[in-house]
């Protein structure tokens, strides 16, 4: 670590992914992620990298495929209707084992929705990223600082197990700015043998592809893609855990969200409520197993997100009916304010007891 | 005994599954050829579409990646701005090109992505089972024009090279077709003409081919050849729409 940059959080993530040895960016303007293209567009040239806005996200992610499937630290980045659009691509560049980061700033949705954060993706990143059975890693920064770390841990995974990462932000996140610290050692890209690089009369060709009409054969290959997912699950969890170890009720809340959970549960501790905050980072591969061990000791869980109630869901499943798992919401570009998360947390406290 | 003839090693030595009579066979090889003959088949990565030539990473000896339906321009563009030392080329139908990735393929033309584009149109969806193509001839019947094309109703065709040859990155364009002697000589030297554009780096180069589907044209071979001149080439005229070769779209 070194020189401390006051940076906005979209500004950083680009600067990260340069620092990662990113250098082919491709996409499409959309609010609240201008600010990553933009910063692309006026590094790359100078660092004879590529910056290229796409006629469409449907073209962005297509073009990350190319570059990917080439060898390259490829990009991409939108908010929650571009990524809609990116679904296609998606699909094509797990089932093709493909590298890649996709930058997910999410807004208010559905449709159009608004520019306002939001943590209303959850369910499309963790669960249907595109059509078919697939995973891709999704990472879930609530600070600045944390934005610049993933990222080049995004990368890096992704090429170790050949899947996509999506970082999921959202506005706050991205507009907000804070004091940074550039790693100085990025991973090395590693080793692609698989990547298309021209045969040079050399070696038999290396074919980038998902079709396979044998039904036997699409089966064994998504099967021994699922066996990767599995180390995953075992080895790439991250979580913080705040204030948990002597905490009679947990919340659970990611991104920008955690933030402002983290004051309430401050300001509960200070009334007595011996509360904590388990913040997943990693969202898929999920905490599973830590939320189900927390299980035991705790009295009741509460889920704090800026949508409707969907990571609730994976709580839910985690704790498996062991423990009350509550959940409190703001939705539609609102975000919920200390105050109202440290009443749900005192309600939760008289009821359960 | 001297060798005065063999078959390229572009090609590797898989059956392909084209039906009977259908040229994209020909075509295959005239791109093959081209890519051997101009020495650069170890450079070369190929971009597949979705359609009858889905399967092409299976005949193609070089590098190659299967894009989403329509997106083969986009994927060749990520891959050229990758590796620009590398030979990169589609080789696309009529509803992959100039349907679904219509916008794929018009913004890699408008940005002059320096990119070789095989663009085979045989005026309808083989690999589906025969539906309209955005190509299919007015009054063509197919599976979904069933009482024939009827352009106050399901529109015009699109004439690609005509269209693109307004488009200021377009180096090179040109219709070409492969059902004589003659006409698969005029196709190669084309094709290998937009091949040595993307060596010398002067844009955008696309080549239609006019090509054959005897099986859901309801036709025997021959019958298909023929339909090809007198019906598709008409509509289709052969010849070079835009070539800006000499000084290259920048």
């Amino acid at each position: 670590m070194g020189k401390k940059y006051l940076m906005k959080g979209n500004e950083a993530l680009a600067e990260a992914a340069i620092r990662a040895g990113c250098r082919h960016f491709f996409g499409y303007p959309i609010t609240p992620q201008t600010e990553v293209a933009a910063y692309m567009a006026k590094q790359m040239p100078k660092l004879g990298g590529t910056y290229l806005q796409a006629e469409s996200e449907v073209a962005a992610i297509n073009m990350v495929l190319g570059a990917a499937s080439a060898g390259v630290r490829a990009m991409t980045s939108s908010s929650s209707p571009g990524i809609s659009l990116k679904q296609e691509g998606i699909s094509y560049l797990a089932a093709s084992d493909l590298p890649a980061l996709i930058v997910n700033v999410m807004r208010g949705s559905p449709g159009l929705g608004g520019i306002q954060p939001s943590q209303a993706d959850y369910w499309q990143a963790t669960k249907a990223p595109g059509h078919g059975d697939a995973q891709i890693l999704v990472f879930a920064p609530s600070s600045v600082q944390e934005i610049v770390n993933l990222v080049g841990h995004a990368f890096h995974l992704a090429e170790v197990y050949r899947m996509p990462a999506m970082l999921l932000a959202d506005g706050l996140l991205g507009q907000m700015m804070e004091p940074v610290e550039f790693p100085e050692e990025t991973p090395a890209p590693s080793e692609k043998p698989w990547a298309l690089t021209g045969t040079g009369g050399k070696r038999p060709p290396n074919i980038v592809n998902s079709l396979y009409l044998t039904p036997s054969q699409l089966e064994e290959i998504v099967r021994q893609r699922f066996l990767r997912y599995q180390q995953v699950q075992e080895k790439e969890v991250m979580l913080e855990q705040y204030h948990t170890d002597d905490a009679r009720y947990l919340m659970v809340a990611y991104g920008a969200t955690a933030r402002i959970v983290k004051s309430a549960v401050d300001k509960a501790r200070a009334e007595g409520i011996l509360v904590g905050l388990i913040r997943p980072i990693t969202l898929w591969p999920f905490p599973t197993a830590e939320i189900a061990a927390a299980a035991e000791q705790a009295k009741a869980f509460l889920c704090v997100e800026m949508s409707m109630g969907q990571m609730v869901e994976d709580v839910r499943l985690a704790v498996n009916g062991r423990r009350p798992v509550e959940f409190y919401g703001r939705t539609g570009g609102m975000v919920p304010t200390p105050a109202e998360i440290l009443n749900e947390i005192r309600r939760m406290a008289r009821k359960e007891g | 005994m001297a060798v005065i003839f063999q078959k390229t090693k572009g090609l590797t030595d898989r059956d392909t599954h084209y039906c009977p009579g259908c040229t994209h066979g020909i075509i295959h090889r005239l791109v093959a050829e081209s890519l051997e003959e101009l020495g650069v088949l170890g450079d070369a990565i190929g971009v597949c579409p979705v359609g009858c030539a889905v399967m092409a990473y299976d005949y193609f000896n070089c590098d190659m990646v299967e894009a989403p339906h329509g997106r083969a321009p986009a994927v060749a563009t990520g891959i050229k701005r990758a590796r620009p030392q590398n030979v990169v080329f589609t080789y696309q139908g009529d509803g992959d090109l100039a349907a679904i990735g219509t916008a794929e393929t018009v913004h890699a033309a408008a940005r002059g992505e320096n990119l070789t584009v095989i663009f085979v149109n045989n005026a309808i969806y083989g690999m589906t089972g025969g539906q309209m193509a955005p190509t299919s001839l007015p009054g063509q019947v197919t599976q979904t024009t069933p009482y024939g094309r009827d352009v106050a109703y399901a529109g015009f065709p699109l004439k690609v090279c005509e269209m693109l040859a307004t488009i200021d990155g377009v180096a090179y364009a040109q219709r070409v077709a492969v059902n004589t002697a003659p006409h698969i000589r005029e196709a190669k030297k084309a094709i290998k003409k937009a091949f040595q554009n993307q060596l010398e780096g002067k844009g955008f180069s696309i080549v239609e081919v006019l090509s054959t589907c005897p099986t859901n044209w309801g036709m025997t071979p021959v019958e298909a050849l023929d339909w090809v001149e007198n019906t598709m080439i008409p509509y289709y005229p052969l010849g070079c729409y835009q070539d800006r070769s000499e000084k290259g779209v920048r």
